[in-house]
């Protein structure tokens, strides 16, 4: 039972931690239309920079945290405003494979800062553990499970209630009607891309929080985010997190049971799981569970 | 005062819509412009608002003036903070979104105090989308959808409105709804330019009215000169002197299809 309660309580934290980094797709991809694949590196750089701020500039975590968020968030930014912003109007998948390019820029960046080494945090909950209702959890995975969803229920709130928020939902919907009503459409882009490199920033902190570290190639572990993304709706800032946790949990569970229960499988099955649900979601309901299905009159 | 002068606009570089397009929107006044389909109605709105570099076009010549200032060169958000409120061809609203926040959006450039009296004045003035203010954009009916779309464009107060083919596909009784609320937006103190198909619908209520014809204004006057004109009757009211013609003598290739002018 014990056994259990751990395992489910691990894929909470990682699951809230996929579901941040997939709120950076959605937001990208809800005023833009297009798929980040920058992402992946943003994320990367998010925990160089904490490490960063925390170990050679001293910066106390709490402090080192937003620091690396807002880091991340100007960087992004500035792609946007590079590398993006003369993509506007041109056809979505050309402006996807831009990010790609920029995911390589990244990426090299990420490998000259950081080497081949593996960068620690810097956080004060490290491997600690602490008793609830007398079970002993990490305080990593609560770590995660918390500041991923205070995050992202942020975002969410921002852009359910605030006026800028509202204006990023309209242009998502009709770039050109929003145009026509005062949005200022381009600072509107730029502002997605710098908050999905916050969350980025942030959720690269909480991978490489507690045993783990980062290194470059850690940011395969963003790809986890797209069947987070399809099973929650590609559009879908809420749906990333019943998604996130039920792809962590299936994915932590895995690895609690597979080795006893099916041996046959062989190694590191949990790394596929995430996938697999994918596949099957999207043959049922391609536009996700909490994706929105088109508004049609008939 | 709203001036259009000498306006040529050009799409991709070669394709000249307008050559030479002049009108003008008095304060107070509602002014017609009408023509037939691809004859660059929807181009002229476009230059004033300053949505053409969205869709490639671009101002070769001429100026749009706001009370003598020129505004031309403005983007889109700036002409909507200069005053000027634009109701688009069909009606766009955002579907997803519910009457509320459609109206909100349209109030993105004034200050939250004016968002909360703007929400009142359009809710009075259409009572219909206060009953809905919570549903969705997507499920209204046509005509509601019209009145959201008008409903939005005057959440930033705007002193001119320029609205784009309000009567496209709308019932009779809806289309005569519209023209009396434009009539009382007017004379709320809005200024509206009305560009139509629906010559009958625009000419009733505009002071003034424009004939466009493949970018060129062929003929402009006081809108009662306009609805009693030979040749707005035949082409634009579909109505012809009764009698007047026995059909069997009719050559096709003898009626007059175009302006002389």
């Amino acid at each position: 039972m014990e056994e259990l309660i751990a395992s489910v309580v691990r894929g909470l934290g990682i699951g809230s931690t996929y579901a941040l980094i997939a709120v950076g797709f959605v937001i990208v991809y809800r005023a833009t239309d297009v798929v980040n694949f920058a992402h992946p590196a943003l994320m990367i750089l998010g925990a160089y920079y904490t490490s960063w701020f925390t170990f050679t500039v001293g910066l106390p975590f709490v402090l080192a945290v937003p620091a690396a968020m807002v880091s991340v968030a100007v960087l992004a930014a500035l792609c946007e405003r590079i590398a993006m912003r003369p993509m506007v109007g041109e056809p979505p998948f050309a402006a996807a494979m831009v990010t790609v390019g920029v995911f390589f820029v990244l990426f090299v960046l990420a490998f000259r800062l950081i080497g081949t080494t593996v960068i620690t945090m810097g956080d004060p909950w490290g491997l600690e553990r602490v008793t609830v209702l007398g079970v002993r959890l990490f305080q990593v995975d609560l770590a995660k499970t918390v500041i991923a969803l205070v995050a992202i229920g942020a975002v969410a709130a921002f852009l359910k209630r605030s006026r800028i928020g509202l204006a990023m939902r309209a242009t998502a919907l009709d770039q050109e009607v929003a145009m026509a009503q005062g949005v200022k459409v381009g600072r509107v882009f730029g502002l997605s891309w710098a908050i999905a490199g916050a969350t980025a920033g942030l959720a690269g902190m909480l991978i490489g929080t507690a045993a783990g570290g980062v290194e470059p190639v850690t940011a395969l572990v963003a790809l986890k985010a797209l069947p987070v993304i399809i099973l929650g709706g590609l559009d879908s800032v809420e749906g990333t997190v019943p998604a996130g946790i039920a792809i962590g949990i299936a994915e932590s569970l895995t690895r609690t049971y597979q080795p006893a229960y099916a041996p046959w499988l062989g190694a590191n099955v949990d790394v596929v799981v995430p996938y697999l649900i994918m596949i099957l979601v999207l043959m049922v309901r391609p536009y996700g569970i909490f994706g929105t299905r088109q508004v049609q009159r008939i | 005062m709203l001036a259009v002068e000498n306006l040529e606009v050009v799409y991709e570089g070669v394709i000249l819509v307008l050559k030479g397009v002049s009108l003008k929107v008095g304060e107070g006044q509602i002014v017609a412009l009408l023509g037939a389909n691809g004859a660059g109605k929807t181009t002229v709105l476009r230059a004033i608002t300053g949505l053409l570099d969205v869709h490639r076009g671009e101002i070769t010549q001429g100026t749009v003036t706001l009370d003598g200032a020129p505004i031309h060169h403005l983007d889109a958000s700036a002409t909507v903070a200069a005053g000027i409120g634009q109701v688009m061809e069909g009606r766009r609203v955002f579907a997803e979104f519910t009457v509320e926040e459609n109206l909100r959006v349209g109030g993105h450039t004034v200050d939250r105090g004016r968002v909360a009296a703007g929400l009142e004045r359009v809710y009075g003035l259409f009572p219909v989308l206060a009953e809905r203010r919570g549903q969705v954009a997507g499920y209204l009916s046509g005509g509601e959808q019209q009145m959201l779309a008008i409903g939005r464009a005057l959440m930033a107060s705007p002193r001119y409105l320029l609205l784009d083919e309000p009567s496209l596909g709308l019932a009779p009784r809806m289309l005569g709804q519209i023209r009396e609320l434009l009539v009382e937006i007017n004379a709320q103190g809005t200024s509206v330019l009305l560009v139509e198909q629906n010559a009958n619908m625009a000419l009733s209520i505009a002071e003034h009215g424009y004939v466009l014809e493949t970018g060129k204004v062929v003929m402009d006057g006081p809108a009662e000169a306009l609805r009693g004109d030979k040749d707005v009757r035949e082409f634009y009211l579909g109505l012809r002197e009764e009698g007047a013609v026995d059909f069997r003598q009719v050559k096709h290739y003898r009626r007059r299809k175009r302006w002389l002018s």
